[in-house]
């Protein structure tokens, strides 16, 4: 059996993948495609609680813990708002809380999203990381 | 102006949110700041007289601009938000007492809304609101059954900076005056796209900011009509705005003054005069109008056909619509398409445009907008056509 991929893995994984665009309409055609993939996510679990707050487009996150590791699962009403959270999902799902924690989070910034989300959706994007930090503490 | 954004030439439809300067106002802006830095209005330096003529120049230029009756009914201010706020605190101080009522309508700018709501709290007074039916337009006719014997003040947009549309503010101030009520009108909008005559208008209030039409930012003006700006008591206090002071008693400095207290952002508001200026020569260029024109109509009737795609703000007569679009389209949302436009080089404005009540009375969470200056081309409005085509057709 293939050794299972660490987070560091995944997050090398994507940075390769965004290498290859040198146009940013190119980079957001590929971030609205995950986002169009992305799981699909129960209406009603579209509650309050489960919302980002400090992002103009809504965007809710919502977890699970099996076996110590916390699975995420999220939506947006925004396409480009969802396929960021798409990435999110995909490097921190499965994980420890002590593996998402040890983490920098600094994948976004490494495929060049951060400075380039417009400023509005930059603080949405670190509620968003806010978040899913909160969670993972509240579960070790 | 001409930059780029992401290695494209940068076109920028977000005039209503602010507009790009000339070269008049940011050599006096320069100017000012380099070889008249003197506090107006207080020392007899040569440098100080400089300042403070510049300053006044503007007060006089804005008076002329508005075509109001004196100068003294010139106060300046820092913004639009700045002089709505001193006439809900002075005006209301004076005016407004408990179970009296204001009324706004549903398309004001959160500017326009907030220091009512605020006054309404303080005195215990009612603020209601005038709604707009489905195209955008007020109901002018629920106005009279609003106002009753307890209307002090009806507070109304020029032009919505969603809707593009010109509210019948004549019209309105007639029926308010009918009743003896008080109009203020917000011309944030209404002083960049049409020619302003307060006396013909006949309104109480007039405000409008300087950056929305081509002056610098932090720069605004309040019209007030003098009788009611005399009787009205002063916003804040400090240096400047006093006649003597003592500590058992203070008189006040005539008007405008009265109400500009502390150090003024002078060589801000001396690029009033080159602003106006600009803008007076722009109303006044017919050819200038026709394109502009042309330009609106082209981007109206192309949004209207653009499928799935919601207009508010609509009209059969273009003579009331401004070249300003904001719109819905079916199963993208606002904000994506806001950022896609950006990388195509698109500057417009998504969200809800400091408008939330109007965006309920919607039912939206959300709107793009596109606002147009006379310096924008048919080229550009062509491009932005296009784009928004294949913007669309990647968010499905
Ligand atoms: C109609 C309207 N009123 C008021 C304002 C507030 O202007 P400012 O923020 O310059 O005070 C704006 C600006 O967006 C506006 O469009």
């Amino acid at each position: 059996m293939e050794k299972e991929k660490s987070l560091q893995d995944i997050e090398n994984e994507i940075v390769d993948e965004f290498s290859i665009f040198d146009d940013w309409l190119d980079k957001y055609e590929y971030i609205i495609e995950l986002g169009k993939s992305l799981k699909e996510y129960p209406e009603d679990r579209k509650t309050d609680d489960k919302l980002v707050k400090g992002c103009q487009s809504r965007v809710w996150i919502d977890f699970n813990v099996e076996d110590g590791k916390i699975f995420f699962n999220a939506d947006s009403d925004a396409i480009i708002t969802k396929g960021i959270i798409s990435l999110l999902v995909r490097i921190y799902s499965g994980r420890t809380p002590q593996e998402i924690l040890s983490s920098d989070f600094s994948v976004v910034e490494k495929i060049g999203l951060k400075e380039n989300l417009s400023p509005t959706r930059a603080n949405g994007l670190v509620s968003m990381i806010q978040m899913i930090r909160e969670i993972a503490a509240r579960n070790i | 102006m001409d930059r780029k954004v992401y290695g494209k030439k940068l076109v920028y439809f977000d005039n209503a949110a602010t507009i790009q300067r000339p070269q008049s106002v940011l050599d006096l802006w320069n100017k000012l700041a380099r070889d008249s830095n003197a506090n107006i209005h207080r020392a007899v330096h040569r440098m100080a007289d400089e300042a403070t003529e510049a300053y006044e120049q503007a007060r006089l230029y804005v008076k002329d601009f508005i075509n109001a009756s004196s100068r003294e009914e010139i106060v300046f201010t820092s913004g639009a938000t700045a002089s709505v706020n001193l006439v809900a605190y002075s005006f209301g101080e004076k005016f407004v007492g408990e179970g009296d009522e204001i009324i706004v309508t549903e398309c004001e700018h959160h500017s326009d809304i907030i220091p009512w709501q605020l006054l309404c709290e303080r005195k215990n007074a009612v603020l209601k609101v005038l709604s707009v039916d489905d195209s955008g337009h007020l109901k002018l006719d629920e106005l009279e059954s609003l106002i009753t014997p307890k209307t002090r003040l009806l507070a109304v947009t020029h032009i919505s900076n969603v809707l593009g549309l010109v509210n019948p503010v004549k019209k309105i101030v007639e029926i308010c005056h009918s009743k003896g009520v008080k109009v203020l009108v917000d011309g944030a909008q209404g002083v960049v796209h049409s020619k302003v005559d307060v006396q013909n208008i006949g309104c109480d209030f007039y405000v409008f900011s300087g950056h929305k039409v081509y002056a610098t930012p932090g720069t605004g003006v309040l019209y007030g009509k003098k009788e009611i700006l005399d009787e009205m008591p002063p916003f804040m206090g400090g240096g400047e705005m006093v006649g003597t002071v003592k500590f058992s008693g203070t008189t006040y400095a005539p008007l405008p003054l009265k109400f500009e207290a502390g150090t003024q952002n002078f060589t801000g508001m001396a690029t009033l005069k080159p602003a106006l200026e600009l803008a007076s020569v722009i109303n006044d260029d017919k050819e200038l109008k026709k394109s502009a024109d042309e330009i609106r109509d082209f981007l109206y009737s192309g949004l209207q056909k653009t499928e799935g795609l919601t207009l508010f703000g609509t009209t059969g007569n273009m003579d009331e619509k401004i070249s300003l679009f904001s719109f819905c389209i079916d199963g993208v949302h606002h904000e994506d398409l806001a950022l896609i436009l950006d990388k195509m080089g698109i500057a417009v404005r998504s969200g809800q445009m400091c408008a939330e009540p109007l965006m309920d009375r919607f039912g939206v969470s959300g709107m793009l907008r596109v606002s147009l200056a006379p310096y924008n081309t048919m080229e550009e409005a062509a491009y932005f056509m296009e784009s928004l085509k294949k913007a669309v057709n990647m968010l499905r």
